[in-house]
């Protein structure tokens, strides 16, 4: 689950990582009095949007169709963006004004953009130099990673491809926690010096606790700033949670963003199913994750185009296979559908009741391939048979995928 | 031979008197599998189901007690981690954990606690392990499956179903089929399985299933490269359409920041000489053209 940065940085706040002061705001109203209470003489109002490069990214409506085509690929004209320097409480409300309610085209949201609902107030900072630094999990040895870079508010894997010698990283030891040595260690290699290095060593040790206590899966600071005092602070956070342990962080679940999320895919999770939209016309409905994404994949590679990742589990009932068709079916783009179930534990004859109801249902107005096998597939297939309906059965993997495509090129 | 399970095999299982729990065992020991206990904690002393297979409310007095060499571990998400560790820490040979939704900083102290201990951790987040015709230790159906010479190993459930089904199909049957898991962290990767078949007697060929996410499968691919497998491997990916950034169904599987992406793993596999098949449809048909049958 990903939260927004002003809601990143309360929670590093409680940590004890130092960020700027700011407050969140809804409206260009709530946006001055945020700056007035932050008192000073300058000002850095910044989109809400779950996504990266906002910076760079162009508000549409703003700036002409080239302009904002041009923002998605990260490469945007000269002019303000999704992130901006305000030196008067006038430029706070002009630029509040600007992005709330708009939609903000970044090279991480697509095209399409994402609409701006809330904004982040924050003083300005005086900026000495630009850092990285993330803590993830590194999935080769089991064990936390803390990832720093001299090269600031690059993205890092434009870091990794260009200097990979420039990314310096420590290991973690989970029985002892981030040791001031490992920290250290790191503030040295990414080239800090005097007493800064010391309180990037609390810096460091917060934010691993951080990362550890709130079951994040991803902790980005994008840059971390050295000030020209001296001092370390988190200019922008990124902080995205471990889906498995939101049961013990009820509060961050209370910092869920609904409107961030695709509304299928919000409801599809209601039904305890895995769906995930993509582009194609072919919707698929299978059980288990990777012969979910292999049926998408024989499609591409039959010369189809998958509509959809759909896996229904190990234990779906009647109403979630019927919930499925109706998720796919009410994609414009889906010109046919293919249900490949492998029962292990999952019965055929289980799964084609359910699809036989569904399609009384929720009708059918696409061709629809099935292909049965495993647990109780002859009485499946029997079931299906004597259904009535106008599907076409199928008996491999094979046969099935070159069946939807086929059908699909021809309707 | 085949590996990890055989008719040697004394299986507890955790978590045994649960919805899922039951069944499986039930499938298991239906299956022939030597189940010889559970445990539930509390539920000391009483029996599962119909049978006369003891309870227990430790890992350690089912041990004592019953000579059990290998758990099945299948207590819900919360509790998972700390029963892994106590089957390690009963000093078991081999825990295989089916849970699915592990956090994943359990798993990292799991992986801490496991550092120089004896038992091999097959999941969590996985079918099982099955030898066919002497044990099954999951829940893969055991019905599709079939005694051979093939080894199978893979990050997915369904997906090794599929597998076998095309071997049995094209009359390969298998030594031992492995779900190693698709959650982040894992007790027992591609490697560590491949490293067995290449040493047992009755596995003669290998067909491995990776998919997106992680650099599992460029390790292994390393590995037989540098010419420690002299059997074929035939091997599949899943995920080439799996756009960049999204989770697809299990945590592990996943593209991040241009790393483990399909194609990545199918060119370190090529680049192996293992012998890739872009369609999974084909990994039983290419088998037998390996094999020359």
């Amino acid at each position: 689950m990903k939260i927004h940065e002003y809601q990143a940085k309360s929670i590093l706040r409680r940590f004890g990582v130092a960020v700027p002061e700011g407050h969140a705001a809804k409206t260009p109203d709530e946006a001055v009095a945020a700056a007035e209470k932050l008192g000073g003489k300058i000002w850095v109002v910044k989109s809400q949007i779950h996504a990266g490069g906002r910076g760079k990214g162009r508000i549409v409506g703003e700036v002409d169709e080239a302009a904002i085509a041009l923002a998605a690929q990260g490469k945007p004209l000269a002019g303000p963006g999704g992130v901006r320097l305000a030196r008067s409480l006038d430029e706070v409300r002009e630029a509040a004004t600007a992005m709330l309610g708009n939609t903000l085209v970044t090279k991480q949201t697509g095209i399409e953009g994402k609409t701006v609902g809330t904004i982040y107030v924050e003083g300005g900072v005086d900026i000495a130099s630009e850092l990285y630094l993330a803590v993830l999990l590194d999935r080769g040895t089991g064990k936390v990673l803390l990832m720093g870079s001299a090269e600031g508010g690059t993205e890092i894997e434009e870091v990794a491809e260009k200097s990979p010698e420039a990314i310096k990283k420590v290991w973690v030891d989970v029985s002892t926690g981030m040791g001031a040595w490992q920290a250290r260690e790191l503030a040295f290699q990414l080239g800090m010096k005097g007493k800064t290095v010391n309180k990037a060593v609390g810096f460091m040790q917060a934010l691993y606790k951080a990362y550890m206590e709130m079951d994040a899966s991803m902790l980005e600071i994008n840059p971390l700033v050295i000030t020209g005092a001296g001092d370390i602070i988190a200019l922008d956070a990124k902080m995205t949670f471990d889906d498995n342990a939101l049961y013990r962080h009820k509060d961050v679940l209370g910092m869920r963003d609904l409107a961030e999320e695709d509304a299928t895919e919000v409801e599809a999770a209601e039904y305890g199913l895995n769906f995930i939209k993509l582009d194609g016309n072919i919707g698929c409905l299978v059980n288990g994750a990777g012969l979910a994404m292999s049926t998408m994949d024989i499609i591409q590679f039959k010369g189809g185009s998958p509509a959809n990742f759909l896996d229904v589990g190990g234990g779906a009932t009647q109403e979630a296979v019927a919930k499925a068709f109706r998720l796919i079916t009410a994609d414009p783009n889906v010109k046919g559908i293919l249900v490949n179930i492998f029962g292990g534990i999952m019965k055929c004859d289980v799964i084609a009741l359910g699809v036989i109801a569904a399609v009384k249902e929720v009708g059918l107005e696409v061709p629809l391939v099935v292909r049965l096998a495993g647990t109780n597939v002859e009485l499946g297939k029997e079931l299906l048979a004597n259904s009535g309906l106008n599907l076409i059965p199928a008996n491999t993997l094979d046969e099935a995928a070159d069946a939807i495509v086929a059908a699909v090129a021809k309707a | 031979m085949a590996i990890l399970v055989n008719s040697d095999t004394k299986l507890i299982v955790q978590g045994i008197t649960g919805n899922s729990g039951a069944f499986h065992a039930r499938q298991c020991l239906e299956y022939g599998t030597n189940l010889v206990g559970g445990v539930v904690p509390g539920k000391g002393g009483q029996t599962f189901e119909d049978t006369d297979i003891p309870i227990f409310n430790t890992v350690k007095e089912a041990v004592e007690a019953t000579g059990a060499n290998t758990s099945m571990i299948m207590v819900p998400p919360p509790f998972a981690a700390d029963g892994i560790m106590e089957a390690v820490d009963a000093g078991l040979d081999l825990a295989v954990a089916i849970t699915e939704g592990i956090p994943v900083n359990d798993m990292v102290k799991v992986a801490k606690y496991m550092e120089g201990k004896k038992t091999r951790l097959i999941g969590p987040n996985c079918p099982g392990v099955i030898t066919p015709g002497q044990a099954k230790v999951g829940i893969l159906p055991g019905h599709i499956h079939m005694p051979g010479t093939i080894g199978v190993l893979s990050r997915s459930g369904t997906l090794t179903y599929e597998a076998v089904g095309q071997l049995s199909d094209v009359g390969l049957g298998q030594s031992t089929c492995v779900g190693i898991g698709g959650d982040p962290i894992i007790g027992t990767k591609f490697l560590d399985v491949l490293e067995l078949f290449a040493k047992d007697d009755q596995t003669e060929a290998i067909i491995m299933i990776g998919e997106i996410g992680g650099d599992a499968e460029e390790q292994a691919a390393a590995w037989i490269k540098a010419g420690n497998l002299k059997k074929p491997v035939v091997a599949f990916i899943a995920g080439a359409t799996a756009p960049p950034g999204r989770r697809m169904g299990h945590a592990g599987a996943i593209i991040s920041g241009g790393q483990g992406t399909a194609e990545s793993k199918f060119k370190a596999l090529e680049d192996a000489g293992v012998h890739v098949v872009r369609s999974p449809a084909d990994m039983g048909r290419k088998m037998k053209e390996v094999l020359g049958r």
